[in-house]
């Protein structure tokens, strides 16, 4: 009897190994008895800190010095930059993105200016992003900004890249479509709601708001299986940035905003920021890449809050690390109107790449 | 006295197997040899069968095993007939009902079809499950209590999954059979009406629901507690009450300045246990048909109360952006 109770105690203590052990840290940040806290794990946050360790600087680039474009051939985009920035920018970006491969990592090492490899065109759209980011959707990034490290860590590919999904192999003919739910989903911390929140919400511009403006019914149509999508992206959302609901809602309301703390605006922003850059930089990217960096379904790898954000609620623990760079935060108005205007030329008007342009004038699909 | 202290049955009586007296009209009999279980003597009769299945308890189980082999057969497709995949997943897996293009129209097999037939032959079992009861109460010669006490419990089950989905013109408003998926349906329920803690019914309904596990525990207390004096012997002690049933109220006047009589608790008991699912039914009813956010409406009859806020409160910034969707 005594040794069939312990093995029903140990064999019970397996259903808790997905738990985490106790105690969190718990921070209030509503008024008193009304559950508004952010709780944390002490131990995750820990290793959490070790694993968000920013490289130091480069050392920067001071003096005069000619512009890159006029002494390096078929540079496009950074157009603004002297030679001694440039290199900076390009040793920062070995570093961040293939410090095992080096410059071949996207130049062919005879010649530079070459476009053989894939990955500096690839290198040269992200550039523009990183500027577009860091310049455009402060709603978002604030002064901290980003750099190619914020995803990247010192790999090719950032770790945290999401393809469609076409579900796991399944019956066909009569059996039920399980109408894209109901498998322990990574996507929504392995809860069974949708596993694929990204394709309606991060790259088509699906409405995510289900909840009435009302009390009475008037006209919204949401049902629950459109609001089980929306809460599996808010699933992601909280997995991806390592915090509770309460970080951004007050659960009494998840909709109402004036019940919301200012993180819930912010965290809108980076919605729309996250939608617009796999719409405008990612996807047409897609012809670019070798059929082994696509996804199952031949799509483009694609953002999500935690490409950045990796478990934190500011990346890098808000290391201001675009600060050391701003080759990447700003576009330096050329001294005087280039010679010879070409599409990739900068002007004084238009302070940014031809083929940046759409992507840096302020959008009106931005909502 | 300590063996009246177990919270097992410390004595078992056996005594020849009773079939119970003779079956006065209809074709089918009590079927089964009866025999004594030692495990069920310590929580119950050690007594075992014979039962009476009579038409209603066989259809029943046919229709309910139907539904579980639909609902189960299409869970196990759902991971490509994959045993192991079956088991692990099984928690996550469900048979959703169909999409809401389909309203209340009946949608391929696929796509939902299964559902609306589990739902059906489910239904079917859980209803001739209550006629059965009925049926045998009245043939004991006993009052219908515990049938309408299920009853209460099949008015919330078809509120969740018939009237109110056909009230909302959509079975796609109904939930999907699976454990973890219905429990996430539960949840995406209240966020898309506006917090179902705000909704009375709700409250009501969990108040019926702890009332009935507190009323649970300090009838069942107190009975244990008597049982020396012969209070276990409720029936009893309801027609003459002995010391046990003086004890018993004594005990809650000198607590709690009230007591329950001898038979009054279990119509308290009765009541709190039947009234949870029917305020629950009520509540579910009029979400999304009457109210369509309870938080607002709680906020618009003064029934949720207001915080100083610790933080600069956040603003709708698609309201800031004219001409733009949310």
């Amino acid at each position: 009897m005594n040794r069939l109770l312990a093995f029903a105690l140990a064999a019970s203590s397996l259903l808790l190994v997905a738990c985490e052990r106790p105690p969190p840290d718990v921070g209030q940040v509503g008024y008193r008895g009304t559950g508004m806290e952010t709780v944390q794990n002490p131990r995750i946050a820990k290793a959490r800190r070790a694993a968000n360790v920013v490289p130091a600087p480069q050392p920067s680039a001071e003096g005069e010095a000619p512009l890159a474009k006029d002494v390096y051939q078929n540079v496009q985009v950074l157009t603004d930059l002297n030679i001694a920035e440039f290199t900076r920018l390009m040793l920062a970006m070995t570093e961040w993105v293939s410090p095992e491969q080096g410059c071949t990592y996207c130049h062919v090492g005879e010649n530079l200016a070459d476009e053989g490899i894939y990955t500096k065109i690839v290198a040269r759209r992200m550039l523009q992003m990183t500027r577009d980011i860091n310049m455009n959707w402060k709603q978002h990034v604030a002064q901290t900004g980003v750099t190619c490290y914020t995803c990247h860590r010192g790999k090719n590919v950032p770790q945290e890249v999401w393809f469609t999904d076409p579900g796991p192999k399944a019956a066909r003919g009569l059996a039920a479509d399980r109408a894209g739910q109901n498998i322990p989903a990574p996507q929504a911390a392995l809860a069974s709601l949708p596993w694929d929140p990204f394709t309606p919400f991060l790259l088509e511009n699906e409405p995510i708001r289900s909840i009435s403006t009302t009390a009475l019914p008037s006209g919204n149509t949401r049902n629950i299986m459109q609001t089980e999508h929306s809460y599996s992206l808010m699933m992601h959302m909280s997995q991806g940035l390592g915090v509770n609901c309460t970080f951004c809602h007050n659960s009494r309301s998840f909709s109402v905003w004036e019940q919301s703390t200012p993180k819930r605006v912010t965290a809108w922003h980076g919605i729309r920021m996250t939608r617009a850059l796999n719409v405008e930089y990612l996807v047409p990217l897609t012809d670019q890449f070798p059929r082994n960096r696509l996804g199952p379904t031949g799509d483009v790898a694609k953002i999500n809050c935690a490409t950045c954000h990796q478990g934190v609620n500011k990346p890098l623990f808000g290391a201001p690390m675009a600060r050391d760079y701003p080759e990447l935060t700003t576009v330096k108005a050329p001294a005087e109107p280039p010679a010879e205007p070409t599409g990739e030329a900068t002007s004084p008007a238009e302070p940014a790449t031809a083929s940046a342009q759409s992507a840096l004038a302020p959008r009106a699909s931005r909502g | 006295m300590a063996e009246y202290q177990n919270i097992f049955t410390a004595v078992q009586v056996r005594s020849p197997a009773y079939a119970g007296p003779p079956i006065e009209r209809g074709t089918w009999t009590r079927q089964g040899k009866p025999f004594f279980s030692y495990l069920f003597g310590k929580i119950g009769d050690a007594q075992v069968g014979p039962i009476y299945l009579g038409w209603t308890g066989v259809t029943s189980l046919l229709f309910g095993a139907i539904a579980i082999i639909i609902i189960g057969m299409n869970m196990w497709a759902s991971v490509g007939w994959d045993p192991v995949q079956f088991v692990r997943q099984l928690p996550w897996l469900a048979l959703e009902p169909p999409a809401p293009e389909y309203g209340l129209s009946i949608p391929p097999l696929a796509k939902g079809g299964w559902w609306l037939m589990a739902g059906f032959f489910l239904t079917a079992s859980i209803i001739l499950w209550a006629v059965r009861m009925y049926r045998r109460a009245r043939a004991m010669g006993l009052g219908t209590h515990v049938t309408w006490a299920f009853a209460a419990a099949i008015w919330l089950y078809l509120v969740l999954g018939f009237i109110r989905p056909i009230l909302m013109g959509s079975w796609s408003e109904a939930v999907p059979f699976g454990i973890f998926p219905h429990l996430d349906w539960t949840a995406a329920f209240s966020i898309r009406y506006g917090n179902l803690f705000y909704n009375p019914f709700h409250a009501l309904s969990i108040a019926f629901l702890y009332g009935s596990a507190l009323l649970f525990a300090m009838h069942a207390g107190t009975i244990l507690a008597v049982t020396p004096y012969g209070g276990d012997r409720e029936i009893e002690q309801i027609v003459d009450r002995g010391t046990a049933a003086e004890r018993a109220a004594l005990f809650w006047r000198w607590t709690m300045g009230f007591n329950a009589s001898m038979e009054s608790i279990h119509r308290w008991a009765w009541w709190f246990a039947v009234l949870c699912p029917l305020t629950g039914g009520i509540g579910i009813l009029l979400t999304g048909t009457v109210v369509d956010n309870w938080y607002l409406w709680a906020v618009k009859h003064g029934v949720a109360p207001m915080y100083p806020p610790l933080m600069p409160p956040g603003s709708d910034p698609a309201a800031a952006a004219a001409g733009v969707a949310p």
